[in-house]
């Protein structure tokens, strides 16, 4: 290394790979991904971690994914929630790879949830 | 890019409980459950909650494990990792909230905690150095290469405040400027991890949990104070902290940040670690210098200073690692940062190592003027066992002790003095009604004996002769004239000892004698120890009228000196009998009892 900015550009990536390990903050967006047997079986994995690469891809320092058990909705799982402070929770169900793609891009960077993935239009 | 980051202490405490097997074992299940490119296992320094070791911690959730087993391991993987589902019952128990888990900087032992020295200790893994540039490493050093002069390096260093947190309290900044403005052919920088005080750790896990932030600070000083070369001296004893001293060194030549022409500024600084053999005496400065000189560890007489004529005969900074590790900080954030933290006269924060009667044993770090009620009460979780809390020795075989009626002092440098206490290097030993204070005396008193270099004559012979009184007094055969002669003593060692090993061994002596001078007489004319200690004062008797001549006593009796037949009263002959308590602890009728 021979400069400062070679210093700063170790610097910045090496942040966004453990941005992770500061304590949960107010403000922060939490992704909770439900990983019972009965989400995992629904192929809950690749959706979580088709989340955490997208967030990653995106440099999105405040969104965590976390998991979580079973809520008692099994036959739509993967289960995904979303929430962002000040607004309200949104579940969304039976997610995809793909889903949890337009869900970053459109929920969380656009701040326009997804309707058509959420349990309220799947119980519709 | 990993959802979760699994931090498992590698600590020397947490290393010791077996931390190696859980990380190894953590390793094998994730990668059995295929988890392998979703979870990261990290080996962090300590967290400070050694007590509880070995630790590990959980994020993003930020759950805190505690006194982790081998065999917990696939559970944690299989319910946490995998399925998300919080193991409860591993959950350190203040954490432990109804519905989610309480924040760690919420507990009552992180809480009133304010981590600068500390700051990166058990969250980033010290053998990888990018993880220390992330958390802004480096960028000190940088930004002194680039933006400041070395006076103004020095000039921050000392609105900072910064004083010696090794036990002389000294200011760094001042300390700075004396070698600066030597001028010579070559100076050094040396750092000082020579910890030898019994209970002390915090510079130990300063190098194992962040050893980058000494070798930046030095790279600092060196910078500030015109020398190109410095040595870290360290005990042999520490062999984790010198691995990992040494990869960080490494590392750092290899990044360019250590070395020839450092980030194309035309500054040059390389370091080197020396090992010491664990003499106490080479933590003294003098001594310690000649000993990475190659010559017996021995001190000699100052002046001259090293700023002067130091190591190799060479204008010399030599700081201890807990001061250098404070520095980074102050250079980024500036020195309002630091010297708003802190009294009037003691600026920042210190660490203390926690041991003795206390429910948390282990590393914590508060802002000075804290008092030792927080620490005891707030911090170390209060005595234990319904325990009364009665003194607390500080700064180890150099310092004193604190009574409980100066629980509420504000703990700094001058106030500490005033008690005949110092901050010394931070180690802090707390005691109950169970702990006999001329015993502790006598503790001291004989490390310092052995660690004594036999140089000059007050050390050798005075710490020796001192020793013997004070056998003299726990084994009932003392005198008023001892004690009175104990006092001219201890003062006489003090004056006269060429170093601080000396000047300061008959410290624990003095401030025991002055706050506990009772417990001295009750030794010296009632023959007795008030705390039940000192076995030769002690007598263990039986009452007839209470034994059932069980003959329980009798059977756990290692020397057989109770006698007695079934269902009489059984007798100790107290010429047979070595005081083990072994009989008190066997007797289920509570007949036997120790004086």
């Amino acid at each position: 290394m021979k400069s400062i900015e070679e210093l700063k550009a170790i610097r910045d990536k090496a942040r966004a790979q453990m941005n992770i390990r500061e304590e949960n903050e107010d403000g922060n967006i939490r992704v909770v991904v439900g990983m019972a047997t009965c989400g995992i079986a629904a192929g809950a994995r690749p959706v979580l971690n088709a989340f955490v690469d997208e967030i990653a891809k995106r440099g999105l320092h405040n969104v965590f994914v976390a998991q979580t058990g079973c809520i008692g909705l099994c036959q739509f799982e993967p289960i995904v929630e979303v929430m962002v402070p000040g607004q309200e929770k949104v579940t969304y169900c039976k997610m995809t790879p793909e889903k949890a793609v337009r869900v970053v891009t459109d929920h969380i960077v656009n701040g326009q949830p997804v309707a058509e993935f959420t349990i309220g239009e799947a119980t519709k | 890019m990993y959802r979760a980051h699994v931090l498992v202490c590698g600590g020397t405490g947490c290393t010791s409980s077996d931390s190696p097997k859980i990380i190894e074992a953590l390793e094998k299940e994730i990668a059995a459950k295929g988890l392998q490119n979703e979870v990261q296992v990290v080996r962090t320094g300590c967290f400070g909650l050694c007590a509880l070791g070995p630790i590990m911690i959980v994020y993003p959730e930020g759950c805190l494990y505690s006194e982790v087993k081998v065999e917990d391991v696939t559970e944690t993987v299989e319910e946490h990792l995998l399925k998300g589902r919080i193991v409860k019952r591993l959950l350190y128990s203040e954490t432990v909230k109804a519905a989610d888990i309480k924040p760690l900087k919420e507990t009552n032992f992180y809480k009133k905690q304010h981590r600068v020295a500390l700051r990166n200790c058990g969250v980033i893994d010290p053998e990888n150095i990018e993880e220390y540039i992330a958390m802004d490493g480096y960028q000190a050093l940088a930004k002194c290469l680039t933006e400041l002069t070395p006076e103004q390096v020095i000039q921050i260093v000392k609105d900072s405040g910064l004083r010696g947190r090794g036990g002389g309290g000294f200011p760094t900044g001042l300390k700075w400027s004396f070698t600066a403005k030597n001028e010579a052919d070559q100076k050094y920088v040396v750092c000082n991890a020579d910890e030898g005080d019994p209970g002390a750790f915090m510079d130990r896990s300063v190098l194992e949990g962040d050893p980058h932030c000494v070798v930046e600070a030095m790279a600092i000083c060196g910078y500030a104070t015109g020398a190109s070369e410095g040595y870290i001296y360290v005990r042999a004893e520490y062999p984790i902290a010198v691995a990992r001293l040494q990869k960080a060194i490494a590392d750092a030549r290899e990044y360019g940040l250590l070395g020839k022409n450092i980030l194309g500024t035309g500054f040059d600084f390389d370091l080197f670690v020396r090992l010491g053999a664990g003499a106490f005496v080479c933590g003294e400065e003098t001594a310690l210098m000649t000993s990475i000189e190659g010559n017996r560890g021995e001190p000699r007489p100052r002046p001259p200073y090293p700023a002067v004529k130091g190591l190799f005969g060479k204008p010399t900074t030599e700081n201890n690692v807990e001061t250098f590790a404070n520095v980074p900080q102050i250079i980024l954030n500036g020195p309002a940062f630091f010297n708003s933290i802190g009294t009037e006269t003691a600026k920042g924060t210190k660490v203390f190592a926690l041991g003795g009667k206390i429910t948390n044993t282990g590393l914590v770090e508060i802002p000075m003027g804290t008092t030792l009620r927080e620490i005891v009460e707030d911090i170390g979780g209060g005595v234990p066992n319904g325990r009364k809390f009665k003194a607390a020795q500080i700064g180890g075989p150099s310092g004193g002790c604190i009574p409980a009626e100066y629980l509420d002092i504000p703990m700094d440098y001058d106030n500490l003095t005033s008690i005949g206490a110092m901050v010394g290097s931070g180690g802090l030993i707390i005691m109950d009604d169970s702990d006999c204070m001329v015993d502790i005396a006598k503790f001291f008193l004989n490390f310092t004996v052995d660690e004594s270099c036999g140089k000059c004559t007050p050390c050798r012979v005075g710490t020796r002769r001192l020793l013997e009184i004070l056998e003299k007094i726990t084994s009932g055969n003392g005198t008023m004239e001892d004690l009175d002669t104990m006092e001219a003593l201890c003062y006489y060692i003090k004056e006269n000892s060429l170093c601080g090993l000396g000047q300061t061994a008959p410290n624990p002596v003095l401030s025991t004698y002055n706050r506990f001078r009772d417990e001295y007489i009750a030794h010296v004319k009632d023959k007795t120890c008030p705390a039940g200690v000192c076995k030769k004062l002690m007598k263990i008797t039986i009452d007839p009228a209470v034994c059932k001549g069980c003959t329980a006593c009798a059977r756990v009796c290692p020397v057989g000196a109770i006698s007695g037949s079934v269902k009489q009263a059984h007798v100790i002959d107290q010429s047979k009998c070595i005081k083990c308590g072994a009989c008190v602890e066997k007797c289920r009728f509570g007949a036997i009892s120790k004086k």
